[in-house]
Order: C-alpha cells, then structure tokens, then sequence
C-alpha cells in the first residue's frame, strides 16, 4: 500500500512506499543540479550551432564558425612564417660569408640551429658535436668532405651513402672478407696504420708501407693524409670514426665499412640547413 | 519545474524506463557510427599506398610484443610546434593497412610516425642494443636481446592471411611467399630476392639491416622503423590549405 505523507521535520513528501516502517523522502533534485544539467545543454546547443556536429548523409553540418584544424594550422605556419620571412630569406639566399659578416643575422642562425641540431643531428653525432663510435666527431678540425659552410650544407643536402640521386659515395672496402689481404698482412698493416699517427715515413721500404702504396694510397693518398672527396680520410691524425686502437682498425680492414649519414633535403629547409651548415662550422671555436 | 517532475511518469511505466534508458545509450553508439558514414569525405584517397612487406609486418608485430607504443605515439597532430618538430601531420589514411593501429596516446620518447630514413640503420642498431650509447640520456630501455633471436618466419603467411581479411590487399603469391620473402629482404644477395621487388615494388628497402649473418628481429624491426611515414607520400606532396 502506498500512502504519500508529508514529513514533518524537513516539509518534503514520501514516495509513499513502506519497507517496514521504513519511509523514503521525496526531496527534489539539488538547484546546482539543474542549472548544471541547464547549463551544458545550453553548451552543446552552442555548440551545434558554431562547430561542425551533424552527419548529414554524405557530408557534415560545418558551423557558423566554420573552424577546420587544418586550415587553422595552415594560418598559424604562414603568420609564424611571415614574421621571419625577411631572415629566413636572407638565410636562404645570401653568400655565407655575407651572413657571417652580418653580427645579427649570424647570432639569429646560431640561436636557430641549436635546437635543430639536437633535434636532427645530436643523436648521431652527439652534444655539442662530440661524436661516438661509428658518427664522426664534428666538434674538431678533422674533415673527411671539407669543412666550410658550402661543404657541409652539401652533405647534410645529399647525405652520405644515403637514397639521394647526388649522395656523397664512400666505402672502405673488406680487404680481409673479401680476400685482398691475408691475415698476416691484416695484421701487418693494422701495426702500421697506427703507427701513421706519429707520422708518415716517405720512402719507408718496410712490406707493410709497399702494401699500402699498392692498396690504400689510391684513395688515402700516397702520403696517408687522406684525400677530401673520396670519403678516404687523413690516416696520420688523432681523429677517428671507428676507433684508432688495433681491434677496431682490425675490424675496419677485415669487414670494411661503409658509414651512412641520410639525407635532409626533404626533411629540412635550405634555409635550416644552412644555418646548421654555420653552427657546425663555428663548432671547434665554441669548444676551445 | 513540472519538467523535471516528468521522469516520474517514466519511473513508474517500467517498459518506457527501457525504452528511454536504450535511446539515451544509443547516442552514445551513434556518436561513433555516424562519422563512418562520411569517410569517403574525410579520409584521404591515396593510390601510391603501398602494403607492409613480411619483414617489416614482423618488425610491427615485434614493436607491438616489446610495447614501444607504451612510449612512443605516431600520429602528428596538426599543430604547428609538432608539425614543425615532425613533419606533415598524420593523414587517416596512412594508417588505413593498421591492424590495430598504433598511433598511441603518450609520449615518454618522441613522436616517430615520420622517422623511416631519418637515422642510419647502423644508429638504430646501436640505439635499440643501448639507447645511452648514442644518446647518453635517454631513458628508454635496452632491447639487447633483439639481435640475438632469430627471426621466426613461419606464420607470416596466416598473419598476410589475417590481414586481407581485414581488407589489405595482399595477394595470393604474396601470402604463399611469406616466410621466404621476409628472409630474402634482409639478404639482398639471395636467389629469392628477386621475388620481394617483383612482388612489393622495385623500391623496397632491400638490404641488411643490422650486422649478423642470419636474419634476426632486429633486422625485421630496423626494417619497420625505417618505413614509418613511407607508406604513401600523399602527406608530403599534398597542396596545403588554402588560407582565406
Ligand atoms: C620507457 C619508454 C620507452 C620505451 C618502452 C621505448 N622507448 Fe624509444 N625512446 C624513449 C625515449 C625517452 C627516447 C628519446 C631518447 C633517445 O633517443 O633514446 C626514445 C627514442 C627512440 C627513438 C629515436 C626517435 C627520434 O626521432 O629521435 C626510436 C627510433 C625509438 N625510441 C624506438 C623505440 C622502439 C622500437 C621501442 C620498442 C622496442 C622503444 N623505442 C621503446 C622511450 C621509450
């Protein structure tokens, strides 16, 4: 049986239903409620009318605003382009050292590369350059294909042994895999490539350095000082990609290598690659 | 306020309780139906997408077992600080051969729905042995093991198989070759070579990818990583919005 009571404590009715003796209050819904339900319904019918909501068949209501993310961010790239697009040209298109003679504009590609550099580079080469194993050292003096401005912008452009049609092209080849050397003679030259670090011997009669006039000179030069543009490098300096110590140079003579750098034509603008071409250019300076 | 008394006559009439508690949950539903209804409208058309050969489908499954996408997201977002990071933001259809997709919801370490041809091979060899190695201060972990464990060919037909269930064209000569092309993407030398470019296109990344002499999952996984974003190039040759 349900008889509906006002309670006389709060003023409410019950439900009228009774479990026993025990009765339910029929207090209304909360005000904050209600305004809140009001509230978001309001909202979203704001919302329908401003934004796109309704499928309609084979299109969508689009909304009075007609926002579109892509064409949002469409407008954001060009007005962040305009504000730098006097520099960013300049950057483009004028002779380095132009740029480099211009304090303000240099400072500018400085500033702008640093986070490109970490973002695109450093994972190879390092901070600041430093290079590892296998990722050449930037931060120094020793260059396999040159290091002015001009030269870099071009390898990072085409890459090195990477997909570009103009790629820079290196290899080192397996003298030991492949068989041109024993490995008696692997070992010979492995003593000798090191000791090319406390200088060259012209004329050195030994069989390691008749080997290396009849193997390596060709592209390491008959002086071992390398040769800028075959990707050869200078075999009687401090510098290394894969390690000076005789088991790496073992490897290097045995196996071979044939290091790859990809290329960021597509990935970066001419301008972002020059400015990069000027900070890594201006590397050893900032490391003294 | 009698409209907010209403739900009593609702309460009372159970059957229209049910009924209105399945019109209320159906939006729900319909909210997420009704968009599939304009895809041809929002999804891209791209006729140079090109299907996951074996190898790299192996790397994907290996990505997916060692939970990378637990860090790593791939979907650009279309907005300028991860466009200009990035690249192009992501297009719907890029992800159209994505069984799951993978496009993540956090990022521990970068976005890498555009790395394919970013890094060298060789630098992802070293980084998935130990990132610190090349990069001193990462904290992603070390996936060693990778280069030690042979890759297994064996189901990659019935994972074809599965997929063109799902509407990826692969084709028969494809899911009967499976397990023979996988190999033969990594060993570029081989007699059966030949098969993978006839079968997935001349421009496949066909070569070693890491420096063992089999074929291991690190291969199949290099592989994978150095085609994301490759799919199609719909993304970097599309004109962009016009702005009014
Ligand atoms: C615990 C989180 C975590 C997991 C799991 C993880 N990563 Fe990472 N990853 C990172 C972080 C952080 C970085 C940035 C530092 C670095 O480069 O090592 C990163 C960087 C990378 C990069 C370089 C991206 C770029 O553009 O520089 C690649 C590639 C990558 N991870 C692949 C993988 C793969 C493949 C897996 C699964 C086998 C994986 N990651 C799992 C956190 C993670």
């Amino acid at each position: 049986m349900s008889k509906i009571e006002r309670d006389p404590v709060t003023g409410y009715t019950t439900t009228g239903h009774d479990w026993n003796g025990i009765k339910e209050l029929n207090s209304p819904i909360p005000r904050a409620v209600i305004i809140f339900i009001i509230v978001t319904h309001l909202a979203a019918l704001i919302g329908w009318i401003l934004l796109p909501t309704w499928p309609l068949g084979r299109t969508f209501t689009k909304g009075v605003l007609e926002v579109d993310q892509k064409t949002d961010l469409a407008a954001d790239i060009a007005a962040a382009n305009t504000a730098r697009a006097d520099w960013m040209a300049r950057m483009a298109t004028l002779d380095f050292d132009a740029i480099r003679a211009d304090p303000d504009l240099m400072a500018r590609a400085l500033e702008t590369a640093a986070p490109l550099f970490g973002q695109n580079c450093e994972p190879c080469h390092g901070k600041n350059g430093i290079g590892g194993p296998g990722f050449p050292q930037l931060s120094d003096n020793a260059w396999i294909w040159g290091g002015t401005s001009e030269d870099i912008s071009k390898t990072i452009t085409v890459g090195i042994n990477s997909a570009h049609p103009d790629s820079r092209f290196a290899q080192m080849p397996a003298f030991g895999r492949d068989e041109m050397l024993d490995r008696t003679q692997i070992g010979m030259m492995t003593s000798y490539v090191q000791s090319l670090s406390n200088g060259f011997i012209a004329n050195d009669p030994s069989e390691a350095a008749t080997l290396f006039q009849d193997n390596c000179a060709a592209c390491h030069g008959e002086d071992a000082r390398g040769v800028e543009g075959t990707g050869a490098l200078n075999l009687t300096d401090a510098a290394w990609i894969y390690g000076g110590d005789a088991a790496s140079i073992w490897q290097t003579l045995m196996n071979g290598r044939e290091g790859h750098m990809p290329t960021w034509q597509s990935r970066l603008s001419t301008a972002d690659i020059r400015m990069l071409a000027l900070y890594v250019e201006a590397m050893p300076g900032k490391l003294q | 306020m009698s409209l907010f008394k209403a739900h009593y006559n609702l309460e009372k009439k159970s059957i229209w309780l049910v009924i209105g508690i399945i019109a209320a949950a159906s939006v729900g539903g319909l909210v997420e139906i009704a968009p599939l209804f304009t895809i041809d409208q929002t999804v891209e058309t791209t006729p140079d997408m090109r299907v996951y050969t074996p190898l790299e489908l192996a790397g994907r499954n290996i990505y997916i077992r060692e939970g990378c996408y637990a860090c790593h997201s791939q979907m650009i977002r279309t907005l300028r600080d991860e466009v200009e990071r990035y690249g192009p933001y992501s297009l719907a259809a890029e992800s159209q051969y994505d069984h799951p997709m993978l496009w993540g919801s956090k990022r521990t370490g970068p976005d890498i729905a555009r790395l394919g041809g970013k890094y060298s091979d060789e630098w992802h060899a070293a980084h998935l042995n130990n990132p610190r190695d090349v990069v001193p201060s990462s904290i992603m972990p070390a996936y060693s093991w990778l280069a030690e464990t042979g890759l297994d060919v064996s189901d990659l037909g019935a994972h074809l198989a599965a997929l063109r269930a799902l509407g990826v064209p692969y084709t028969d000569a494809m899911i009967e070759n499976a397990s023979t092309d996988a190999l033969a993407q990594a060993t570029p030398d081989s007699d059966a070579a030949s098969g993978v470019a006839e079968r997935y296109g001349e421009t496949t990344n066909m070569r070693r990818f890491s420096s063992r002499k089999t074929v291991t999952e690190l291969d199949a996984l290099i592989s994978y990583l150095q085609i994301l974003g490759q799919m199609t190039q719909t993304a970097y040759t599309a004109e962009p919005k016009e702005v009014e």
